[in-house]
């Protein structure tokens, strides 16, 4: 058994979910031999691969792929890197996580190596055995990979608790490889160009691997409201969340909507205000491990999976928090 | 240039789904069924760049059994010109359905192949991205702005990514998959819903199109999720925060 984990790393290290997808790799079998491959240009690739190679017990080794064409995540060059490497290594899987980057490039590899993925994956029950929500959520789907190796997977890296991170230590250093790229087949490259990245610049934790999230639902009114939300989620160091309606509203940036097509997030608390509950937001939030809502209609059907709900007006709910639960700073 | 638009059948969103005692999947008899609404956001952008005459016909495809026709129907009848059925009774996933459009694109040509990002009953998000890989094309997926060149022959794509937006662009021909904030479909007024009665579905099935279907994944089983325990209704803020503070321990 060996299994190749597509990782994405940010800033030298490897980002979390991608830690999540090696805590993945790591339940498919013991003993199973973990590379990693890391692609991209420049000095933070080569940190990111030393950092895996020393901190990571149980990786077995690192391929790096440099090239300015994997410096932009693109699906083209990146597929094809899969499918270069899975040439070399034959491993038995090949694991990503279920970020928007896997989501994109593991399918059109897969279709490359003529293999079925299975994405979404919640649990490995067996080597080829996998659990993956489906309807939202609201079913969970048991599958059963039949085909040639390998057997590729995204997993959704809420349900994977990340590694152990020792310190880094001399007596762990898996081995650095760089991979060769003189066969790297250009069919679909060119015809596609990477332009831009935008985001909003925010001094809060990440939505998909924050402890606490404080979410808005159309029950905020608008932008303007949401404020007094985000001041909640300063003063308690979580992250903010929207529902679907608060984003096609225009309240808040689409990258902060949790839902079965949105984030899909399982903090430690998960506070939700004027949000009904639709099944497809409950799908990005149900495996949180307290939830809380507030809702004036006391129907609605976020109180079903709340496990504290307070029925009342948010715009005095709000306010009674910030001023009974004041910043830490 | 002509736009191809992939559609599926699905159980309508707004059902509250049933698994099914026996564990072999959801309960589909006597449920209502529609097109998959990523699928909407996908025929509607091909109307709207045909509109604007940038394309010169758009072709709403479909797979499964015959009541795939009702779903091209809706299609037609939002303005799709013509419709093809891939007739067939096996299972398809995603890999399959990649290969079978993959094989409808060799046949017709079209400059964009628009799907949606994923079905709302197995949640894959795949086809696209893999049909992509097949043909060799440019692939934007999740998109939620498309804006098409047709002297220069490539259309720029609004990506909705993990940490904000992605912009690219993408040579012609090429497949986009359709985000939620792309656009809202318009319904079939009724005048086009009897328009569609006379428009063409055109049958085929995978062995005319070279296709044997073997899949290799096996459904073991469906289940429903672990509910989740029933809570408490509290009284007040300071109770909240009380109940957050020392027994669920989370401040």
């Amino acid at each position: 058994m060996s299994t190749l984990v597509v990782a994405e790393h940010e800033g030298g290290s490897i980002n979390q979910s991608s830690l999540s997808a090696i805590a993945a790799a790591g339940a498919i079998s013991e003993g199973n031999s973990i590379s990693v491959l890391l692609a991209g240009s420049g000095s933070s690739l080569q940190e990111a691969a030393s950092h895996a190679a020393s901190s990571l017990p149980s990786v077995s080794q690192v391929l790096v792929a440099d090239s300015d064409i994997l410096t932009h995540p693109l699906a083209e060059p990146w597929a094809d890197l899969v499918h270069l490497v899975q040439q070399k290594g034959s491993y038995s899987h090949i694991v990503s996580s279920s970020s928007s980057f896997g989501k994109n490039i593991l399918p059109r590899a897969a279709a490359l190596l003529d293999v079925s993925p299975i994405t979404d994956v919640i649990r490995v029950s067996g080597p080829r055995l996998f659990v993956r929500p489906i309807y939202a959520g609201n079913a969970l789907c048991t599958v059963q990979y039949t085909g040639a190796d390998p057997c590729m997977l995204t997993i959704r890296a809420t349900s994977f608790a990340l590694p152990q991170m020792p310190a880094e230590s001399k007596s762990h250093a898996a081995p650095i490889s760089q991979v060769d790229l003189s066969t790297f087949s250009e069919v679909a490259l060119g015809k596609s160009r990477w332009l831009k990245h935008t985001s909003l610049e925010i001094e809060r934790p990440d939505l998909g691997n924050a402890r606490i999230v404080v979410t808005g639902g159309r029950g905020l009114k608008s932008a303007e409201n949401f404020k007094l939300l985000e001041k909640l989620a300063e003063n308690l160091g979580a992250a903010v969340g929207a529902t679907r309606a608060a984003v096609d509203d225009g309240y808040v940036p689409n990258e902060l909507q949790v839902g079965q097509t949105g984030k899909i997030v399982a903090p430690e608390l998960y506070m939700a205000f004027g949000v009904s509950g639709a099944i497809q937001h409950l799908a990005g939030m149900r495996d949180s491990k307290v939830i809380v809502a507030v809702n004036k209609d006391g129907d609605a059907p976020i109180f079903q999976v709340a496990d504290y709900g307070l029925v009342g007006d948010l715009f005095q709910v709000i306010p009674e928090l910030l001023e009974k639960l004041p910043g830490k700073k | 240039m002509k736009i191809m638009v992939a559609v599926k059948r699905v159980v309508d969103y707004a059902v509250k789904i049933r698994v099914k005692p026996d564990k072999s999947g959801v309960e589909t008899k006597n449920v209502k069924m529609s097109m998959n609404p990523f699928c909407e956001i996908a025929l509607e952008e091909a109307l709207r760049i045909k509109e604007s005459g940038k394309a010169s016909e758009v072709i709403a495809v479909s797979m499964g059994p015959a009541q795939c026709i009702d779903t091209l129907r809706t299609g037609l009848a939002m303005g799709a010109d013509r419709a093809i059925h891939v007739s067939t009774d096996a299972p398809l996933f995603p890999l399959s359905v990649a290969k079978l459009l993959k094989a409808l694109v060799e046949a017709e040509n079209p400059g964009l192949l628009i799907l949606g990002k994923q079905a709302i009953d197995d949640d894959c998000n795949q086809t696209g991205q893999m049909v992509a890989g097949l043909l060799k094309w440019p692939q934007g997926t999740f998109a939620s702005k498309v804006i098409l060149d047709k002297e220069k022959q490539v259309v720029e794509v609004d990506r909705e990514v993990d940490g904000g937006l992605e912009t690219l662009s993408l040579d012609l021909p090429a497949v986009i998959t359709t985000d939620l904030r792309l656009n809202q479909p318009r319904y079939a007024t009724l005048p086009n819903i009897m328009k569609a009665k006379s428009k063409v579905i055109k049958k085929v099935t995978p062995e005319e199109l070279n296709m044997e279907i073997k899949p290799d994944l096996e459904l073991v089983e469906v289940t429903e999720p672990p509910k989740r325990k029933a809570g408490v209704i509290l009284s007040s803020v300071d109770e909240l925060i009380d109940k957050l503070k020392n027994e669920a321990h989370v401040l």
